[in-house]
């Protein structure tokens, strides 16, 4: 029973074969376009690489790169047999490298989605992520003068400037850390001296933030100590006040920034999708209506195409079939070539 | 004798027509690339206006204009050009082309001025910057008053952006009130103070926004009590120089549009001298087949030149011509009038006579 059957006189085969033509063409360009966008992605995650912990979020521009130049490929072959089908005696030669270059094709399409899906699958896993980068950010922002973190104050500085955020969840998120360091503490100071007792780990903290977390457009010159407490400051609340710092955290802020990323990637990705299993569909019936063209003399003769030659299930069962075997003679081949003894032994009782 | 004189015969005219042809759509492009470097430029500058207390709007509107003129020209050069090839439909176009040389010509000339304003805009420009900047950090402090309400996230953002602090260094902030009086407790012996220093009654201090820090300091930002030592832990200002941006936003901007007109102007020479080049290809062709016309046999070989004469006789029969139009109404030169003779001895020595009366 065959699956989804179509008629083709001659005019539909040659129509078929130079739509095809040109939507392979279309498709190429799509697939260098998503290409390109996998590419911007995994700049853009890279950028920020620093304040991410895991690298699990590169799969899917990754997974978007490998597909676009794959589907390159993939539609500069379509063409090639698209035009070869006009002409029925080149088409012969493509008959053995078609049905796995089907197999090859939609399962690379179909990864397409699996990127889509991972896209917004992953979104836990990259905040989580950020949350334990930006952590330690925050946790190294004053160690300046150590090696291989002598950057994180800059990092993070350039990081809350540019994405107007504070801290982890919210600003006082640097209350809880000393983000100053002891080489610039005046440790005979009453006040140091007190703030460094009044917690189990000797630390500095203080209710304060750095510099960068001052928004511009606050209508006042940015308060950035003392934040808790309103006697120290002329007609300050820190209650009401909304606008001195900003009110963000980098992680919500980093987040949104690429889920937004993602979400207008995602319909080019879908628009590729759909157009190459179009393609790859319309070429199935291509093949297949050439198929009935080969060997007869009248090549304009109406040919039957389809998607598969039985139901769904039998050719799962014949392809099962078909891999056992050349698995089975992969096994009997070497076999034979580790025991030569026992094939004088088969012919003899063929002799006799 | 001729500037520049060079045989064209018919296949070396035909191949010239084609070429400019080519090259006319070429030019029609890069006026259109003039075009969008005028819009950029001008997009740039009003992006800055509040910054700026005179906007230069000559530097973008030329170039704007001479994009605009560049892709119409060159458009009906592309006309010309392809009918040339054809004797017949070069006659139609005979007699505009003197006139499109010289229009052309001219707008050349335009395009050379286009690209020498860019290069010569900075001084106008940092005068400009200078005043802006220096009412723009005034006013830092009036974010209550309408027309005035943004200048400080203006300015912060500048200081950020381009890493620079004050007009020319950050010691423009000591000399301001940047911090307003809505936030002052009068109340303050300190504040009282600061405010009788001075003879204007301003609270100026030694410290700066928080824009001007620096992102590269090794140290949390120190932006108040600048030059007090004593104030801060393990400090001298006069050493430190990471703590804020060192840079003068006036240098800052003026080095960032200055590179800008400098590639600008650059792209700009490098188009004049491709039109150039057109307009000689084009001078030459309309010569050519000028005189195809005048020898009468269409497949023959030519001249074409640049001049007629050489560059003297030409200036001075421009210019006899250009003297002659003022004098439409002289009549010296015409044998054919009689001009009454203004001798009063050629009078005198005619006699009088008198004409005999019949009887």
């Amino acid at each position: 029973m065959v699956l989804l059957k179509m008629k083709f006189p001659f005019q539909k085969r040659v129509r078929l074969a130079q739509g095809l033509w040109l939507l392979s063409w279309v498709a190429m360009f799509s697939g260098a376009i998503t290409f390109a966008m996998g590419v911007f992605l995994k700049t853009e995650l890279h950028r920020r690489s620093e304040v991410m912990h895991s690298m699990d979020i590169h799969i899917v521009p990754n997974l978007l790169m490998a597909v676009g130049l794959a589907s390159v490929g993939i539609n500069i072959c379509a063409g090639k047999v698209c035009q070869d089908s006009l002409d029925p005696s080149r088409f012969p030669r493509w008959k053995t490298f078609l049905p796995p270059f089907f197999c090859f094709s939609v399962f690379l399409t179909s990864l397409l989605l699996v990127a889509m899906i991972l896209s917004f699958a992953l979104q836990p896993s990259l905040e989580e992520s950020l949350k334990i980068g930006l952590k330690n950010g925050i946790s190294f922002y004053k160690d300046t003068d150590t090696p291989g973190r002598c950057f994180q104050k800059e990092t993070i500085d350039r990081l809350q400037i540019e994405f107007q955020c504070c801290g982890n969840t919210n600003y006082r998120d640097w209350f809880e850390v000393q983000w100053i360091s002891n080489r610039y503490l005046d440790f005979t100071s009453k006040e140091v001296k007190d703030r460094v007792r009044s917690n189990v780990d000797g630390r500095y903290l203080l209710d304060g933030v750095p510099f960068s977390c001052c928004n511009p457009a606050s209508p006042r010159p940015c308060i950035q100590y003392s934040l808790r407490d309103n006697s120290v400051h002329y007609n300050y609340e820190y209650q009401t006040e909304e606008l001195n710092l900003y009110s963000r955290g980098c992680r919500q802020a980093l987040v949104s920034y690429y889920m937004g990323l993602m979400n207008t990637i995602g319909p080019c990705v879908l628009f590729d999708f759909l157009l190459q299993m179009a393609i790859l569909v319309s070429l199935r019936y291509l093949q297949t209506a050439m198929e009935g063209v080969i060997g007869q003399e009248n090549v304009e003769i109406e040919t039957e195409g389809y998607i598969l030659e039985k139901g769904v299930k039998e050719t799962l069962l014949e392809t099962k079939e078909k891999v056992k075997r050349l698995l089975q003679l992969a096994q009997v081949g070497d076999a034979s070539s580790t025991t030569p003894g026992t094939q004088p032994e088969e012919e003899k009782p063929a002799t006799a | 004798m001729a500037v520049l004189k060079v045989t064209f015969t018919k296949t070396n005219r035909d191949k010239l027509a084609q070429v400019l042809w080519v090259l006319n759509w070429v030019s029609v492009v890069t006026g259109v690339t003039l075009f969008s470097l005028g819009l950029f430029l001008k997009v740039e500058i009003v992006k800055r206006r509040e910054l700026m207390s005179k906007e230069i709007v000559s530097v973008p509107n030329m170039l704007i204009c001479v994009g605009l003129t560049a892709c119409a020209i060159n458009f009906l050069g592309g006309k010309i050009c392809y009918d040339c090839v054809d004797t017949t439909k070069f006659l139609r176009w005979k007699l505009l082309m003197l006139p499109y040389i010289i229009c052309t010509f001219f707008f050349t000339f335009c395009i050379l001025v286009g690209a020498l304003m860019c290069y010569s805009m900075r001084n106008d420009l940092e005068e400009s910057l200078f005043l802006g900047l220096r009412d723009a950090m005034r006013y830092y402090k009036d974010t209550d008053m309408p027309g005035r309400c943004y200048i400080k996230r203006t300015m912060d953002m500048l200081q950020m952006q381009f890493q620079c602090c004050g007009n020319g260094g950050y010691r423009d902030w000591f000399h301001i009130q940047w911090i307003s009086n809505r936030y002052l407790d009068m109340t303050d012996s300190e504040v009282v103070e600061r405010l009788r220093s001075n003879v204007e009654g301003k609270y100026l201090i030694d410290g700066v926004p928080f824009s001007c820090c620096g992102l590269h300091s090794l140290r949390p930002c120190i932006q108040h009590q600048i030059t007090n030592n004593s104030a801060h832990y393990n400090y001298d200002y006069r050493k430190e120089e990471l703590n804020l941006n060192r840079r003068g936003c006036r240098q800052a901007l003026l080095e960032h549009y200055t590179q800008i007109m400098q590639s600008i102007g650059l792209i700009v020479l490098i188009i004049w001298l491709f039109e150039v080049s057109v307009l000689t290809g084009v001078r030459y062709l309309q010569t050519a087949m000028e005189n195809v016309l005048r020898l009468g046999d269409p497949d023959s070989e030519s001249d074409g030149w640049l001049l007629e004469n050489s560059i003297a006789d030409t200036a001075r029969y421009n210019f006899n011509i250009i003297k002659n139009l003022g004098k439409c109404y002289q009549v010296d030169d015409d044998p054919n009038i009689d001009v009454p003779s203004s001798s009063l001895q050629a009078q005198e020595n005619v006699p009088v006579k008198q004409i005999p009366v019949a009887r």
